[in-house]
């Protein structure tokens, strides 16, 4: 890990227990976390296995039981609405469902003009306004002039992840927060979401976090790998070294499960 | 010497929307799947793969409209027959079906077994519930299922389980062709393998003597077919082998659809995924011509004056293109040597 780079967040015995008694379950299980400025990590796991608890922990959306948050070097305070505002202009995040990740009432306008206002655009002429979602919307391939006037429900769900990375390029977040964001999209569109969101990466310089069951997905795109069994990390390091040199039994049999093309792919062991 | 299990003719089948626009979702499709393989289709979504897997069974349903061409099972005309002798004579005992989301047409009232004795009774009125259990439970075991599954809830069950359950349902009645629309596409990996693992064994024991497997997914596509036929905008746009189609695609969109497969291996890293810009055309009025040209990166001013026919290729492949197979390996190559740089 470079040490130059500047720790962004990192996490320290991070827990989440649901319930309580016997119908206790430890979604997150003291988990470490340690991310640098520009770097694409992934979290790897099944459903169930945290993954999604963590992330929401991260952003703050639900309270965490054990351990510390540090932003930035300082810890983390979300104590009040306006703190909690100042802390999603760092990190945002892109969902799973593109369909329910919008307020089904307001416009497409009404979306992107609330980044701009978020970012201090909140005086802007409107002719700089249009100019800048014209922009964000031409970098993910849409038409602008064919949006306004337009609900998100209105859009395929290609489109619809297509219009939440053009949120993501007029906030600038600097840590982005992926959940899953290509697995209800086909093929096709992957890699195009995939490109966009690299070529994001490239031009504001972001920090992503990339939450997928994916493990191909997973090395494609990131630096460092973490494998999450459990609610716990079984395995992390660079994704060549945990993708193609597995040591845990567990990330063998998610490598093992998935098809391959290049290899045989083995489908004795279920 | 192998028989062809079923033949499709040139089918095309539309849909007629309440504007009374029509919509051709299949548009000349003609496709031959012999005794003991498998064929695999592969395309976007909203290609019209799912309506070719509804249009294949001889069952439409508004706003599913058949309009020409021919359906043979098993040396068995089936167009034109009348929907209901379709459903009762053909359905499940000749042709079956798995939708994408399999594992909801359960009834979470009833038992498993329960709904195991409609399916049967549906189709032979005369036989006892005992014998119908005993059916089942030879066939679960067979396929590995536990026994205890037919008194369960659906409830009971996780996702995985209810669609192998569901799967083992369709093939009851012995059908000659299964037809697996994504049957996968709702679970995680390992239960995808589960999944995967009793469609073969459905086919080694000869339960079914031919499957059509339609999926996004290519390399699950790759590890499952014997055959891939790609398909973009109602059109089939290249047939070959699975090895062929996947490894050395010819038309210029497949060469694009499996230039985006993602798989854990090494030197994934190393190459740039290829995405293909812009959407796929809207079926209402589709592009004159060629129907992928607005996206084609290779698109000449020929393209768009009239529609393309099926080209033979080397081998028993054919693809949907006016530029010629040598002249297309030359394109590919080139920039192949370009990536690589």
């Amino acid at each position: 890990m470079p040490v130059e780079k500047e720790l962004y967040l990192s996490a320290s015995g991070l827990t989440k227990v649901f319930g309580f008694g016997r119908q206790k379950t430890v979604a997150v299980d003291h988990v470490d976390l340690n991310l640098y400025e520009g770097e694409v990590i992934s979290i790897v796991g099944e459903s169930g296995s945290g993954k999604t608890t963590l992330a929401k922990m991260l952003l703050g959306l639900i309270s965490t039981t054990e351990g510390d948050i540090y932003f930035q070097g300082k810890k983390r305070d979300i104590s009040t609405h306006r703190k909690k505002k100042e802390y999603w202009k760092n990190i945002q995040a892109i969902f799973q469902d593109p369909f329910s990740s919008y307020n089904i009432f307001n416009k497409i306008d009404t979306v992107l003009l609330d980044c701009i206002h978020m970012r201090g655009g909140r005086k802007f002429p409107y002719a700089k306004k249009v100019e800048l979602m014209t922009e964000a919307c031409s970098f993910v391939n849409l038409k602008f002039e064919e949006l306004t006037n337009k609900y998100p429900f209105e859009l395929s769900g290609g489109q619809m992840q297509r219009l939440m990375i053009a949120r993501i390029f007029l906030l600038k977040p600097k840590i982005l927060l992926a959940d899953e964001p290509t697995s209800m999209i086909d093929a096709c569109s992957r890699a195009t979401i995939l490109d966009m969101l690299m070529q994001l990466r490239k031009e504001i310089g972001m920090t992503i976090i990339f939450i997928t069951h994916d493990i191909g997905l997973a090395y494609y795109v990131s630096d460092s790998v973490y494998i999450m069994e459990h609610g716990k990390f079984v395995e992390s390091g660079s994704a060549d070294d945990v993708i193609l040199r597995p040591k845990e039994p567990y990330t063998k049999r998610l490598l093992n499960d998935v098809p391959k093309i290049y290899e045989e792919w083995d489908l004795s062991t279920v | 010497m192998s028989n062809t299990m079923l033949e499709v003719r040139e089918l095309t089948t539309k849909y007629i929307t309440r504007f009374r626009e029509d919509v051709y979702a299949v548009d000349h499709v003609s496709l031959k799947v012999e005794e003991g393989k498998t064929l695999g289709i592969a395309g976007e979504s909203g290609c019209g793969k799912s309506t070719l897997a509804l249009s294949l069974m001889g069952y439409y349903f508004p706003p599913l409209h058949y309009t020409s061409g021919e359906i043979i099972i098993d040396g068995h005309n089936i167009t034109g027959m009348d929907p209901d002798v379709v459903r009762k004579m053909i359905l499940g005992a000749e042709i079956a079906y798995i939708p994408q989301a399999a594992m909801n047409a359960l009834n979470p009232t009833q038992k498993i077994i329960h709904f195991i004795e409609d399916v049967i009774q549906e189709h032979d009125l005369y036989v006892t519930k005992k014998d119908i259990y005993e059916r089942a439970r030879i066939l679960f075991e067979t396929l590995g299922l536990p026994a205890e599954v037919l008194q369960k809830y659906p409830v009971e069950l996780s996702g995985g389980m209810k669609q192998r359950t569901v799967i083992a349902v369709s093939v009851l009645l012995l059908p000659k062709v299964l037809i697996a629309d994504e049957p996968s596409s709702a679970l995680d990996v390992t239960s995808q393998k589960m999944v995967i693992k009793m469609l073969r064994q459905l086919m080694e024991t000869g339960l079914i003597s031919s499957m059509i497997f339609i999926t996004h997914e290519l390399p699950l596509l790759y590890n499952v077919t014997d055959d891939i036929m790609v398909m973009y905008a109602g059109q089939i746009v290249e047939k070959g082998t699975a090895q062929e189609t996947v490894f050395d695609p010819l038309h210029p969109y497949s060469k694009g659809l499996m230039g985006s497969i993602i798989v854990p291996e090494k030197g994934l890293r190393d190459v740039k995924l290829a995405a293909i810009p812009g959407v796929p055309p809207n079926l209402k009025n589709p592009p004159a011509g060629c129907r992928f040209a607005p996206r084609c990166k290779y698109v000449r001013e020929e393209c768009t004056l009239h529609s393309i026919p099926m080209h033979e290729a080397a081998g028993r492949r054919a693809y949907r293109c006016i530029i010629p197979e040598k002249e297309l390996r030359e394109i590919y190559a080139k920039e192949a040597y370009r990536n690589a740089r």
